[in-house]
């Protein structure tokens, strides 16, 4: 019997947005008979979505304090058959790649939710209708069940589960993008943008790539080698992730057919990789990322930007360096190219735009660039600043989305250039615009940096030596960063105020609960980065070649 | 078993239907202009249903290579999973024609008979383990379709999608009576697992004129089973016909002469040309063959979709598309192909019957087909638009909902064939799954992102409407995420033939 069932926490914990999405549907169900108002309804269900987000946020606080950081096993194990004609299992269980994601999901959501519902503070909606005012019950179930599809991910140790909590983060999204994201518009060229095609933009490419996973899934179930199930009976083939893993370790799969001309571990790496690439994003599959966040509603953009994203790098680390180790080192080069192309390419369209919002969503381009980076550099610094980039853009990301949100709700617009002087009216949005920018753009004392710095090293540390010139490049984008920037800061900010903005307000409470705690976060993380490596560490480091028989630490 | 009393119990389920036919057609006749006299036939005619599906269980030794009337009729496991699903299949129509206003209630009466005699069509075909029986269950299958295609009579649109259907009908099973008889011709017996052993004889030995007869015979014959399951090039009835038809007839249309027609199509390959696969049959690429048409099939399906401003002509398309995918795996012809696609089938009949239903259900209230009439549905009518999401969402076949199951079985059939040449098929096929989600989405788009227009008010659900799309919606769900059950029975069942 492996990995037995050790606690039932992450089950709880995932499927708690599932209760919130049973009592919101109860009620809807029972209104026509206790004649329920609309607005109890609303309100009954923005509760439910909060004390459900609230709740996550709790139990991943909880298994943080129980997870033991110096051990690389599985914890948390909940581990049941499923479907056995195919030997497809219940199992799910976190370890130092997972933790740190588990615990940015519970607290991106609880971000967002509060960002979702229209109290605590003034909100001018007379001519604007506002997203938290539109088919309210029907926003927070997808929310809710978006939440339970990001946690299935992350804790996912079966291939055929993992897919599935892959597959239905779509959904909930497409809908909320097209319903509650922008409206259409006509754009210049006469090309309909908005809500409606971003969407359909997003779920097409993600479609698109994990059908590609679908099939590598597949083919890598077929030429696996006999296993067990947790109930002890014997089967011909497994989707236990960490049983593959020890088959492809063990070199199982080196008798596999060659497909296309690729050996079938390169072939896979591929297929999988292409369709992580394409959630991460990467270049040049990112295409729907700039639309999807320009249309969506703020609190969507910030958990598209704050987790969604990290699910493609999280993918990447568990089966493409965890379980594909062995292809790892063949396709290392590639990928540190395409990580500097988002770098440097992300960075350079970020100058050219001029939508705040935009200029954000591409910023992220440039970020995860990092990520990808930090992970070809396969030194333990490399792998360690990919997940710390992956965490603090994390929570750098969402704090960007909300500021955006903050001005697009009382001005709305975000045309960088109509505004100015901004800092004259509203101080401490401007402060707090100013230490995000600052966050993002890698400024020392802020999450931001150690992500980037760790990432550096690591790709300076790198057995292959032309990944200097990588880091050379990468790192000098900083300063195209750092110039856009303090370029928008400039043109938002300072300089005199446009009288038609002499009517803004300054930040709300509601706005407030938000960015403050995101806001210590980065300090704290700045400062004091070690929680996360200790959650990390052990496990991540356990997975880098060996090279000349001593694991590089 | 070649006693004529066992024979006789072997096709008891085709014996309850016929009394059940019977039955129907006195009480339509004795019943005459009575009010209840739909309501009447409609529970008859589903009585009889019930029965024969139950008279399926009771029918002997369903182990592999049972057969009746010598060997014109199988009774294993396989043609008996069949029988039931199209039954299931004729079920559904006749309670979608009872919904219907498309259907006259004083025409319900025939409406019904003929669903029947189809249905016992279906069940005889799938069944059929000799050529001169599947040409005659092939035409059982036909001559109600076209009746039932053309059965509203002032309408311009039906009768000439009931005659394009006829004179594409009548070539294409011309087409295949000539392949029959080559094959007549060649191996001097109709039955299929003599052919098959001639097959193997034959291609055994050394190249000979004989070879091309038999690769003639087969596109032949192919032809016929392509005009079935609407696979290209013998697709071009099916959106005419589709649009034409009445709703309820095409909900039924799209689902149970295809699902038949695939077990005819599988009986067919794997008797004839199964023995072992890849080796004796080396000198005839049928699997090529099977997998390009597979290939082409899905792709027109998908592509001519996408632009369809009909909705009902869409889903055409879509199922022209879904014939691609069932063929991908029968092109393969292993055992586990033949079990994904008796998964698939059940799970099809499920989503495809609920979509046409939502179509139908939009159509009573609003008098039109065309995408239009969809905007701003899931304000007019939630439970209707939610409900038509699952179905469009599980067509497109990603999770959790069991479209995605069908499609996981076909594909990992398909890979587990292991060449290359099944891997591009395998390709090809996961993306045209993305091709098709966008005329899926498309309409979901319309129904949720659109505003409805001046005057477009709710879209009152009937009572049966609202039942049957939640009998049709939530297995749609179950099966997604626990589909155990019907892989056991689909187990149990595959045990084929030979």
């Amino acid at each position: 019997m492996d990995y037995p069932t050790t606690s039932s926490l992450l089950s709880w914990m995932i499927f708690t947005p599932m209760i919130g999405v049973g009592m919101i549907l109860l009620v809807l169900g029972l209104r026509p008979f206790l004649r329920l108002s609309q607005a109890f309804a609303d309100n009954f269900s923005r509760t439910v979505g909060l004390l459900c987000s609230a709740l996550v946020m709790a139990m991943a606080l909880a298994m943080w304090s129980g997870f033991k950081g110096g051990s690389s096993a599985i914890q948390f194990a909940h581990h049941a058959v499923w479907i056995r004609q195919w030997a497809v299992e219940y199992f799910v269980g976190v370890d130092g790649i997972s933790i740190s994601m588990v615990i940015l999901t519970g607290l991106v959501f609880l971000a967002g939710a509060i960002a979702s519902v229209p109290w605590w503070g003034r909100l001018d909606d007379a001519h604007h209708p506002h997203f938290s005012k539109k088919r309210v019950p029907g926003y927070w179930i997808l929310f809710l069940l978006l939440e339970t599809g990001v946690l299935g991910t992350f804790s996912s140790l079966d291939f055929f589960l993992f897919y599935i909590f892959w597959e239905v983060m779509l959904l909930p999204m497409y809908f909320l993008i097209g319903i509650w994201g922008a409206p259409p518009r006509v754009e210049a060229g006469g090309r309909v943008r908005g809500g409606p095609y971003a969407a359909i933009k997003f779920f097409l490419y993600t479609l698109a790539g994990s059908v590609l996973m679908l099939l590598a899934m597949i083919a890598i179930y077929q030429h696996s080698g006999p296993s067990t199930l947790v109930d002890g009976t014997r089967t011909l083939h497994t989707f236990n992730i960490l049983h593959l893993t020890k088959m492809f370790a063990a070199g199982s799969f080196s008798v596999a057919p060659a497909v296309f001309g690729l050996t079938f571990m390169h072939a896979v790496f591929i297929a999988l990789f292409i369709g992580f690439s394409i959630k991460v994003p990467m270049f040049p599959f990112h295409t729907w990322l700039p639309d999807a966040h320009v249309d969506a509603p703020t609190p969507i953009s910030v958990i598209l930007a704050g987790i969604l994203l990290k699910t493609g790098m999280y993918g990447m680390l568990r089966f493409n360096l965890q379980m594909l180790n062995g292809a790892m080192e063949w396709a290392a080069w590639t990928i540190g190219v395409l990580g500097v192309i988002n770098i440097v390419y992300g960075a350079f369209v970020c100058m050219a735009q001029k939508d705040l919002k935009k200029l954000i969503a591409y910023s992220s381009v440039s970020h995860m660039g990092f990520c990808l980076l930090g992970l070809a550099a396969l030194t333990p610094q490399g792998v360690t600043g990919c997940v710390f980039q992956m965490f603090s853009h994390g929570i750098i990301s969402p704090m960007l989305f909300l500021i955006a949100g903050v001005i697009y709700d009382r001005a709305h617009t975000r045309e960088i250039a109509g505004f100015g002087g901004l800092a004259e009216r509203l101080p401490e949005y401007t402060g707090m615009v100013g230490l995000a920018f600052m966050a993002s753009l890698g400024l020392p004392g802020l999450a931001g940096f150690i992500g980037e710095v760790l990432v550096f090293m690591g790709g300076f540390g790198a057995t292959n030596h032309a990944f200097r010139g990588l880091v050379a490049v990468g790192a000098l984008s900083v300063i195209i960063t750092a110039g856009y920037y303090l370029w928008t800061m400039q043109r938002m900010f300072l300089g005199m105020l446009n009288d038609k903005w002499a009517g803004l307000w300054d930040m709300n409470w509601r706005e407030r609960i938000t960015l403050y705690p995101l806001a210590a976060l980065t300090i704290l993380f700045g400062v004091y980065p070690a929680p996360i490596f200790n959650l990390v560490n052990t496990t991540l480091h356990a997975l880098l070649p060996v090279v000349g028989g001593a694991v590089i630490r | 078993m070649t006693n004529m009393g066992a024979s006789l119990f072997a096709i008891l389920p085709e014996l309850v239907l016929t009394g059940a036919i019977l039955v129907v057609i006195l009480a339509d006749l004795l019943l005459k202009a009575r009010p209840g006299r739909p309501t009447a036939v409609a529970v008859l005619s589903c009585l009889g249903l019930v029965g024969s599906v139950a008279a399926i269980a009771a029918v002997p030794g369903p182990g592999a290579g049972t057969s009746a009337f010598g060997v014109m009729i199988a009774t294993d496991g396989f043609a008996l999973f069949f029988k039931g699903l199209v039954y299931f299949a004729a079920f559904f129509g006749v309670i979608l024609g009872l919904m219907s206003s498309e259907i006259r209630r004083e025409q319900y009466g025939e409406y019904a008979i003929l669903l029947l005699c189809l249905a016992m069509g279906m069940g005889l075909l799938a069944a059929a383990r000799n050529l001169l029986m599947l040409y005659l269950g092939l035409e059982m299958v036909s001559l109600p379709s076209y009746i039932l295609t053309g059965f509203r009579r002032g309408d311009r649109r039906s009768s000439e999608a009931a005659v394009k259907y006829v004179i594409i009908g009548a070539a294409s099973s011309g087409l295949m009576l000539y392949g029959f008889s080559l094959l007549y011709g060649l191996f001097g017996t109709l039955d299929l697992t003599r052919i098959g052993m001639g097959i193997t004889r034959l291609l055994a030995g050394p190249p000979t004129g004989e070879h091309l007869a038999l690769a003639v015979a087969t596109l032949l014959s192919l032809a016929g089973f392509a005009y079935k399951i609407a696979a290209v090039p013998f697709h071009m009835w099916c959106p005419d016909v589709y649009e034409g038809a009445p709703t309820p007839f095409t909900a039924f249309l799209s689902v149970g002469p295809k699902a038949a027609g695939m077990a005819a199509l599988l009986r067919f390959f794997l008797t004839a040309f199964g023995a072992p696969v890849a080796g004796a049959v080396g000198g005839f690429p049928w699997q090529v063959l099977l997998g390009i048409l597979a290939m082409v099939t899905m792709t027109v399906g998908n592509f001519a979709a996408l632009n369809q401003e009909n909705v009902k002509r869409m889903l055409a398309y879509s199922s022209i598309a879904h014939a691609g995918y069932m063929m991908m795996a029968v092109a393969v012809g292993s055992g586990d192909a033949v079990r994904s696609v008796m998964l698939y089938l059940p799970i099809y009949l499920l989503m495809n019957t609920g979509a046409f239903l939502a179509v139908m259900a939009v159509r009573e209230r609003t008098g039109s087909e065309l995408l239009t009439a969809y905007r701003g549905l899931g304000s007019r009518s939630p439970y209707l638009a939610i409900t038509l999401t699952v179905f469009l969402f599980s067509l497109t076949g990603i999770p959790p909902f069991a479209g995605f199951i069908g499609k996981f079985y076909l594909f990992a059939a398909v890979l587990k064939a292991g060449s290359p040449f099944f891997n591009v098929v395998a390709v090809v096929g996961v993306l045209n799954s993305v091709i098709a989600l966008y005329y899926y989405a498309r309409l979901v788009r319309t129904a949720f992102f659109e505003k409805a227009g001046e005057g477009e008010g709710a879209v009152a659900l009937t009572e049966p409407s609202r039942v049957m799309l939640t009998v049709l919606a939530v297995p749609t769900l179950i099966l997604g995420i626990y589909w155990g059950p019907l892989a056991s029975l689909i187990e149990r069942s595959a045990g084929m033939m030979r």
